[in-house]
């Protein structure tokens, strides 16, 4: 298992390199010189020149991308332009909304996805399988901040039954952070419940199908015992990957999210860089983002490997 | 003995040949999965949407009502009335007409992005399966890295970097869907390229390249198909988002993403601006998942 590890391990770095190269050329599409983007309204050349000097303009692009790395390695993304703050410090910030956030919207996910995936299969070809596969369509189809408009207008300006933006930690008030964020996990939680609904039911069916069910069946055990014992407990497993691997979307609809209900996370961080032309935090989020998706990735392929034990050798 | 093993009267191989077996032809492959397409009604129905959209998108000039971009003082914040059937926005515009010339952005944003990534993906899944070794290896380490960045995130970032525009959207988010491409073609040339077929045009002495494009491409289409439809509905999500932000289409010019942004800050006065953009873009984006589904389903060689 160690040696697994440690070969995954491996693999991983080719793909981080050019994850790294990738995000650093970023850069290179800026229009124009880098370092009057920088400068802004001032023009003397003596304070563009020091600017080049200070961020290695003037040396070419594999020594600039050395000592970017050289600096990623150490813990040093760079500096906020704007804020005049590390980017590191920043991401540290930020990062617990979003997780927050993202916990929760793929707890929500799982909850609908999962019970709505058994419930289709194991009704197969009946009206509930047909009402589950429209509302998961309806999930995968709709436009989150679309969504999060919506319920914003029906829930927070009709109702008023919860907040429609700003953020609560957990750790000051958990009763209002849940209320300011469960409408916006809902909305994370959504796209992502159709993905798993689909996935559990043909999971479920191929499960449902197999010699283990009919012996469970034939021992004449509760089919309530059957279908939530025997056929999910093996039927999960794929699916608990896939939801280490709809991570991504999940940080891409966190973009939207956070910006429709003003969550102070790493979407509207990313969005207020881009506006203010903040390319060194823009970068740095994109790295940490890459960077955890690929971990999570390795780390929903060990789980795999260690709940099937066919895979270990 | 019973009389279940007798043996049957041979009489039986003097009958004259049935008429379904003389009228038996070989049906191509394309009207199979044709046939199979029209008796999804889901995958109709998308198609009929989208054909619906295409037509709105293409003669919007001549069936918009009102100049899109024409304020009126008189008109402002309007709900929907025989006038203004959808209604009018914070500035007095026909919102019926600004979201039949937003069908335009969304559709060509969904179709372009789409065919870049096309353009660029096939070509090196192609070269990184038919070619394997160092050359796969590269392609596939860069293909993995660009998937690892969430898919909105780089579309984001590129975008940003090159500048906010429904021309440089477009290109972010084909940059951004050419891994797709690249990985499924890719996986699809390795499952083709050791065939009988394949090895005999080998074998007959033709080209690496008409071997690739003529012989192994035709049967990877399919699957590029099904995932070029389903990718045009996440890149008009993704060029509506984008468009939303701020880095897509540039106001004056109407699309769905632009007039969901300026609506979300008159949901007390005015939710119909709300509600008919974000209805274009989830009906549109429906039909291409639900054909999407349809085809994929058509094209399985397993399915009847």
């Amino acid at each position: 298992m160690l040696s697994l590890i440690g070969r995954r391990l491996v693999q991983l770095l080719p793909t981080l390199f050019f994850v790294s190269v990738l995000i650093f050329s970023l850069q290179k599409l800026l229009p124009g010189d880098p370092a009057l983007v920088m400068v802004g309204e001032e023009k003397d050349p003596e304070v563009i020149e020091e600017i080049r000097r200070q961020y290695r303009l003037d040396q070419p692009f594999p020594i600039q991308y050395l000592y970017w790395m050289k600096g990623v390695f150490t813990g040093d993304l760079g500096e906020s332009m704007r804020l005049k703050v590390p980017v590191l410090d920043l991401v540290a910030q930020k990062l617990p909304v979003t997780l927050q956030l993202a916990v929760m919207a793929m707890t929500i996910a799982l909850l609908i996805g999962v019970t709505a995936g058994v419930l289709s299969a194991v009704k197969k070809d009946t009206w509930v399988d047909y009402a589950v596969n429209m509302v998961a369509l309806w999930g995968i189809s709709t436009p989150n901040f679309w969504l999060g408009i919506m319920l914003i207008f029906l829930v927070s300006v009709q109702l008023g039954w919860l907040p429609a933006s700003g953020y609560v930690s957990p750790f000051e008030d958990w009763r209002h952070s849940l209320a300011t964020t469960i409408m916006p996990a809902f909305v994370l939680g959504n796209a992502i419940a159709g993905v798993i609904m689909r996935h559990t039911r043909s999971a479920m069916l191929q499960a449902l199908q197999s010699d283990y069910v009919r012996t469970a069946r034939a021992k004449g055990l509760d089919e309530r015992v059957v279908v939530w014992k025997h056929a999910m407990r093996n039927a999960l497993t794929p699916v608990i990957t896939l939801g280490a691997l709809e991570f991504g979307t999940l940080l891409s609809g966190a973009v939207l999210t956070e910006q429709i209900f003003t969550i102070p996370g790493f979407g509207k961080l990313i969005v207020d860089a881009v506006f203010n032309r903040d390319y060194a935090v823009v970068q740095g989020v994109v790295l940490v983002t890459a960077t955890t998706y690929i971990v999570l990735n390795l780390l929903a392929d060990l789980g795999y490997i260690l709940v099937n034990p066919r895979l270990r050798a | 003995m019973s009389a279940r093993t007798a043996p049957l009267p041979l009489a039986s191989v003097e009958r004259p040949v049935p008429q379904a077996v003389e009228a038996f032809h070989v049906d191509s492959p394309g009207r199979r999965a044709w046939r199979r397409l029209v008796r999804r009604r889901g995958a109709m129905a998308g198609l009929a949407i989208i054909v619906l959209v295409v037509l709105v998108a293409v003669l919007a000039p001549w069936i918009a009502p009102y100049d899109p971009a024409q304020q009126s003082w008189t008109a402002v914040r309007k709900p929907p009335s025989a006038a203004y059937w959808l209604g009018t926005d914070e500035v007095g515009r026909d919102l019926l007409s600004r979201i039949i010339l937003g069908a335009r952005a969304s559709l060509s944003a969904g179709l372009i992005s789409v065919a870049i990534a096309i353009g660029v993906g096939v070509p090196f899944g192609l070269l990184a399966g038919y070619v394997g070794g160092l050359t796969d290896g590269l392609i596939s380490r860069i293909t993995d890295a660009m998937l690892a960045c969430p898919f909105l995130i780089l579309a984001i970032a590129l975008a940003a970097f090159l500048g906010p525009s429904l021309g440089n959207a477009m290109i972010a988010i084909g940059v951004t869907a050419t891994p797709l491409f690249v990985r499924l073609t890719r996986g699809q040339v390795l499952s083709v390229k050791s065939e009988d077929y394949v090895e005999a045009a080998r074998a007959v002495g033709n080209p690496h390249w008409r071997i690739a494009f003529r012989h192994i491409l035709p049967n990877v289409l399919p699957a590029l198909l099904v995932q070029a439809t389903l990718t045009i509905a996440t890149a008009i999500i993704a060029e509506a988002s984008l468009s939303f932000l701020g880095l897509g289409q540039q106001p004056p010019a109407p699309s769905w993403g632009s007039m969901l942004n300026s609506a979300q800050r008159f949901l007390i006065n005015a939710p119909w601006m709300a509600v008919w953009p974000g209805l274009a873009i989830f009906l549109t984006v429906l039909s291409f998942n639900l054909l999407g589904d349809g085809l994929r389903d058509a094209l399985d060689p397993r399915s009847k």
